[in-house]
């Protein structure tokens, strides 16, 4: 029983991490209507600058935040004015190639500058610090101050989202852009600074990922693809129903890990599949696709 | 002196294409007479990424389902390619069609589920389905759980007595496999689900509003597509006599280069896969030393065409000479007796 609980409770807070990713990926679907397939790739990428920063600079994990946040968010929004603007329209087809192209190129880049290798950020003590919660029942440190940070970052989106004026611009361009054009929005610029944001908060989970867990240049797509179905467990357009859908994804991933260590990731996918044939619209819905 | 109508598919560009390509066919059913065993598995390599794009480009460039997920079919139908085998004891070359028939089983309630998803979630949705197939691929001890298994030489003899037969009768198979897939494309673009599939191309809207069963027509490219998929797949692993999970579903060897192979080659064309897979290997021939630079440069490639020349390198040489390799579109000919046949 006690077992159990601790199941769980790591399910959740490993939850809060794919609630991030989650984030990131309906932000950008939300404002223009596009899927990033590099998300995952772009999420390695900003372990991989955390990596170097901290090894240059001598630095902690945390601290290299600092850098690698407002790196990856310039990043973004010169990828969107640069490239992914000139694919948004009707087609569908544009966005996902390019997007797909850029994943494979990421991936590769990153192979040719750090090989195959598994790294890790050490971030020293805190790494194995825990407290006691009840009788049996411990919580990590690292991953408390992840999923709190994952609760922070999400509810900052949401006030960002309906309580400023980028959040204004975000949802007029979101609602019609044509008309957000006419009352005097750049809409170039607006994506622009939604794909800053995304990236902004790619970078945080990215490192806090890579303290976690060993990362290579292949897990791109694994971090994509939990990040999508927490977005599509939880329902589209609503920030709070993905955290609900990235806790759900780490649930049954940690129950499935449990069971059988082979059937961590498998458990996951299996979970969100038995959600799209009983609940295609997600737990929280907000938007249709 | 009344002037006859009628349609016509073919024109001079087309006959002329049709009878280039029988004969490329014929010689190239002749390449074990002329060829050495290396020119044979290249070839086989060839016919299958033609195949394989070809099918994606049905899918993706036709049917508006774009997939990142086909390396599920392609796994699937070589994982029951040495099932059949090993476990049913099927001889292999009748375990292809068999496994791209038992892929269609499968792929019918797969549809039910991921059709589900829209536009750019339908494609991430392939891609879990394919992970889900890996990841359960990996689970089956009796077919070598995650490390794989080779085909016993007791199977592989069987096909043929000498090695060199076997070769020749594999190298046979691959061609006939994707000139009766490419047949089967050609068939399918010019009966109805092929008007409704142009319709859906080119406005999705407009189609469904003119009457097109817009869903069912795409569950009926989805379902082809995954029965051609597996058994190119069956063929593809038959040939290699080894399989793994990650083998078997690579993303990178499935359905990254298949994509950009016909996005290069020109999307929504039945050439344009075709053109895709000569440049695809002319440029592996040449770079293929620069290993992973070799991936990255032919992302950088695809990307650049997707924003420049959307419509491929086929689609450039049709703008430019209104050439048709395959006669496909509809064209009324009126036949005015005075002026000869215009």
């Amino acid at each position: 029983m006690i077992d159990w609980a601790n199941v769980i409770l790591q399910g959740v807070l490993v939850g809060g991490l794919y609630a991030m990713f989650a984030a990131g990926l309906s932000l950008i679907f939300g404002v223009m209507r596009l899927v990033n397939i590099a998300h995952g790739d772009l999420i390695v990428l900003a372990a991989y600058l955390a990596l170097v920063t901290t090894e240059t600079l001598g630095v902690d994990p945390l601290t290299s935040l600092l850098i690698v946040v407002p790196l990856m968010a310039a990043l973004g929004y010169a990828l969107q004015r640069l490239v992914l603007n000139r694919t948004l329209g009707d087609d569908l087809l544009p966005p996902l190639l390019v997007t797909f192209g850029l994943s494979v190129i990421i991936q590769n880049g990153l192979l040719e500058l750090f090989t195959a290798d598994s790294r890790r950020l050490q971030a020293g003590a805190l790494e194995v610090a825990t407290f006691r919660l009840a009788d049996g029942v411990f919580i990590g440190v690292l991953p408390l101050i992840q999923f709190v940070l994952a609760v922070l970052v999400i509810g900052a989106l949401q006030l960002v989202f309906y309580r400023t004026a980028l959040g204004r611009a975000f949802r007029a361009t979101s609602d019609d852009p044509a008309v957000a054009q006419l009352v005097g929005l750049d809409n170039r610029h607006v994506f622009g600074l939604a794909m800053a944001l995304s990236l902004a908060v790619g970078a945080i989970v990215g490192v806090l990922l890579a303290v976690r867990a060993n990362f290579d240049p292949a897990i791109g797509p694994a971090r994509l693809i939990f990040g999508f179905e927490a977005v599509i467990i939880g329902g589209l357009g609503s920030l709070w129903g993905t955290l609900a859908g990235g806790i759900l994804l780490g649930v049954a991933q940690a129950i499935g890990a449990q069971l059988d260590p082979g059937w961590q990731v498998l458990a996951g996918h299996l979970a969100f599949l038995f959600v799209l044939a009983v609940r295609p619209q997600g737990l929280f819905p907000k938007v249709r696709g | 002196m009344s002037a006859a109508v009628r349609v016509e598919f073919a024109n001079r560009a087309s006959r002329v294409g049709m009878v280039a390509m029988a004969l490329a066919v014929m010689l190239l059913a002749a390449a074990p007479a002329w060829g050495g065993r290396d020119d044979l598995r290249l070839l086989a390599e060839i016919y299958a990424y033609v195949a394989l794009a070809s099918m994606w480009n049905l899918l993706a460039g036709y049917a508006g389902l774009v997939s990142v997920g086909q390396q599920a079919y392609v796994g699937l139908g070589a994982y029951l390619l040495f099932a059949l085998a090993i476990l049913g004891g099927i001889p292999p070359l009748w375990a292809i069609p068999l496994a791209g028939v038992l892929s269609v089983g499968v792929a019918l309630p797969v549809a039910a589920l991921i059709f589900r998803l829209r536009g750019h979630y339908f494609a991430i949705g392939t891609w879990i389905v394919a992970e889900v197939f890996r990841l359960l691929a990996s689970q089956v001890s009796v077919l070598g759980s995650g490390s794989g298994l080779s085909l016993p030489a007791g199977i592989v003899t069987s096909i043929a007595d000498t090695r060199q037969m076997r070769e020749f009768l594999i190298y046979w198979v691959a061609l006939a496999l994707t000139v009766a897939i490419l047949i089967l494309i050609v068939l399918l673009l010019r009966s109805r689900y092929g008007l409704a599939l142009k319709a859906i191309r080119d406005n999705e809207l407009a189609a469904e509003s003119n009457g097109v069963d817009v869903t069912r027509t795409k569950l009926v490219v989805y379902v082809i597509t995954a029965f051609g998929t597996a058994m190119v797949g069956a063929l593809i692993f038959l040939q290699k006599l080894r399989i793994s999970p990650d083998a078997a579903f690579s993303v990178n060897d499935w359905t990254a280069f298949v994509i950009f192979i016909t996005v290069i080659g020109g999307i929504g064309r039945i050439e344009g896969p075709i053109i895709g897979t000569i440049v695809f290997f002319l440029l592996r021939q040449t770079l293929a030393d620069l290993g992973t630079i070799y991936l990255l440069m032919l992302g950088v490639v695809a990307i650049v065409v997707m924003l420049q020349a959307p419509k491929g390198l086929w689609g450039l040489i049709v703008e430019r000479f209104g050439w048709e390799v395959f006669p496909l579109e509809r064209r009324v000919v009126i036949d005015d007796p005075r002026e000869g046949n215009p």
